[in-house]
């Protein structure tokens, strides 16, 4: 029906646009697996990250790559402090109260940035956002080769973190028996805020990969977090190599509806398959519960 | 009449403010006070008595809005019944949207996403159907009548909603006085509980949702009726989500005066704000953001709760709590 020449490059960017989702997904798994919360503000803090390379780029003269260093750093800060005394202490100990208040902070990032910024769409303009990778049967846009490979280093290297180093062994003990870190002399406080920095770093490093040939504006988050949602959903709650699949589904079928229905229709089938998931199996594809 | 005296009371003040209040701006900021009272009424059915927490009730708003303004257009259809059915329709999609994510057993943080999730399907729903008039929204101002119903005065449209809140303060009273209300309750404090007690939570949570979701289709109704035109990103997006559970929060959740007490606070720090800052786009849902912080953060009872003695106190700090229990040791 479709020759290979449609079929082919729907795959490869899908399977590109889906690691840069799954990046987004590792950060919001990461403090939901740990933390046991939904951080809704994942999508306004991305669009934070956005604007903080983007405006690295047009005042400072930054080229996005190169301001992964600084915004990274800045937004593993914000993540700590945002868990350490803002989120942490609404609570109140439900899980309700933690989901409003994060609403609440995206509320206020995204109309903060609305405020300043304007609802404009900005791009930034950099010379290799239109070279082209040419593998015969597809042409790739070099910054989402350069993006797709970077996502999976730094599920990589948040692997490794989590696997070989005293943080990471530290996050899975808490995750696993909190009561039991604590007696055994691990600052679960502290451990909560790092898990929280970690998976915010995340998103900030997924926001300097998507700039160079994305576009921001207040809503950008958005599009982003209702699919990360999906995607933690869809590969199980809190885990790492789900997340990572979830991820590359979740670009693929946006891909093919987007082939096959028409952008906006395709969305829908984001929401669909959330939705299912949710009712039917919510433990995700590969959770250890079924 | 437990309790009912003090809804006269409120629909007295509801009925003098307009010999107060006469200009058209301020019957306007009043107006768009009670609408945002009636999704909150909605909102706290479900999220307040029952305890099930919806971040999506712009599903029901707009389904209100658009199946109200979808009868009108198309059948010429006198605007009370359009009404009526728009209300029909809002409870109709409350009923399947329940009967599937209760029947799955969805709670808390997973209900609150799933709710969500069905806001955006109707969005882009809404935003690319023929019959919804896709992007570019469904006007309904051609065939305005103003002597049934549809409000060409903002006196009109203030009376309409100040009725309907009115009556929906009465419901929710009712519901507080009753086996119904008391089994949404202990389903919102224990579901297990509950449901070892004897309550089906899956019948009483269908009921909460239901009535929820036509009291807030009920402000979808109405909004049509005094702005004719409505388009899918104001009708199902966030705004009307989030103001639906602002402003029980504000006010407090799970009593009857809650909604309105925050709508009307949450409307008057609004018009307090623009006139200091100007009308800059965003600053307002700014505001929106910090009072739903800072509300969860030091006041999780609501507004309501300073004033109610009835009303348990917010879970205080802990150490004050271990102050008082000091206290009491030492008067023993």
């Amino acid at each position: 029906m479709f020759s290979a020449f449609i079929l082919v490059p729907a795959i490869l960017n899908g399977l590109m646009t889906g690691a840069v989702y799954a990046l987004i997904a590792l950060g919001l798994t990461l403090i939901y697996g740990v933390l046991h919360i939904i951080n809704f503000a994942h999508g306004a803090l991305l669009m934070a990250a956005m604007f903080a390379a983007y405006f690295a780029h047009e005042l400072l003269g930054f080229d996005p790559y190169l301001a992964i260093l600084p915004v990274t750093a800045a937004f593993f800060a914000i993540g700590y402090l945002l868990q350490r005394f803002v989120i942490t202490p609404s609570s109140h100990g439900k899980d309700e109260n933690i989901l409003l208040v994060t609403l609440g902070i995206s509320i206020i990032l995204e109309n903060l940035a609305l405020a300043f910024f304007q609802a404009d769409t900005r791009t930034i303009d950099t010379p290799y956002a239109f070279e082209i990778v040419d593998l015969d049967i597809a042409f790739l846009p070099l910054p989402r080769v350069i993006a797709f490979f970077a996502a999976l280093g730094v599920a990589l290297a948040l692997f490794a973190i989590m696997r070989f180093t005293d943080l990471g062994r530290a996050i899975r003990a808490v995750a696993k028996e909190k009561r039991g870190a604590e007696l055994v002399g691990i600052d679960v406080k502290h451990i909560y805020a790092m898990t929280f920095g970690l998976g915010i770093a995340c998103v900030a490093i997924a926001a300097c990969l998507l700039l160079p040939n994305y576009y921001v504006n207040p809503q950008v988050g958005n599009a982003f977090v209702l699919v990360a949602f999906t995607i933690v959903v869809l590969g199980g709650m809190g885990s790492v190599t789900g997340a990572l699949i979830g991820g590359l589904i979740i670009g693929l079928v946006e891909s093919f509806g987007g082939l096959f229905l028409g952008e906006s229709l395709g969305q829908i089938g984001i929401f669909l398959i959330f939705i299912i998931m949710l009712l039917f199996r919510p433990s995700g594809l590969f959770g250890q519960r079924a | 009449m437990r309790g009912y005296r003090s809804i006269i009371a409120v629909a007295v003040i509801l009925a003098l403010i307009p010999l107060v209040v006469t200009s058209n701006l301020w019957l306007n900021i009043a107006f768009t006070a009670l609408l945002a009272c009636l999704l909150g009424q909605g909102w706290n059915i479900l999220g307040g008595y029952a305890g099930q927490f919806s971040f999506g009730h712009a599903v029901f708003f707009g389904t209100g809005a658009y199946v109200t303004a979808i009868v009108m257009t198309t059948t010429g259809i006198n605007p009370w019944a359009a009404f009526v059915l728009g209300i029909g329709g809002g409870a109709l999609v409350g009923a399947a949207i329940g009967f599937l994510v209760f029947r799955y057993g969805l709670r808390g943080s997973y209900f609150a996403l799933v709710t969500l999730a069905f806001a955006e399907v109707f969005r882009v729903l809404a935003n690319t159907m023929a019959i919804t008039g896709g992007g570019s929204g469904l006007v309904v101002a051609s065939n305005l009548r103003p002597e049934i119903f549809q409000q060409t005065s903002r006196l009109g449209a203030y009376a309409v909603a100040a009725v309907l809140v009115v009556g929906v303060l009465f419901i929710t009273r009712a519901l507080e006085n009753s086996r119904t209300g008391a089994y949404f309750v202990a389903i919102r404090e224990n579901e297990d509980a509950a449901r070892a007690l004897g309550v089906d939570p899956f019948g009483f949570k269908l009921r909460a949702i239901v009535l929820s979701a036509a009291i807030t289709a009920m402000g979808g109704a109405l909004y049509v009726q005094v702005f004719p035109y409505i388009d899918a990103p104001l009708m199902y997006g966030p705004r009307y989500s989030v103001e639906a559970l602002l402003v029980p929060i504000i006010g407090g959740m799970g009593t009857v005066f809650g909604p309105l007490l925050g709508a009307v606070v949450l409307h008057l720090l609004a018009e307090a704000a623009t006139m200091v800052t100007g009308d800059i786009a965003g600053l307002n849902l700014v505001l929106y953001g910090l009072v739903l912080v800072l509300m969860v953060r030091f006041l999780p009872r609501g507004l309501i709760g300073l004033f109610d003695p009835r009303v348990p106190k917010a879970r205080l700090p802990l150490p004050r709590i271990a102050g008082r229990r000091r206290r009491e040791a030492g008067d023993a």
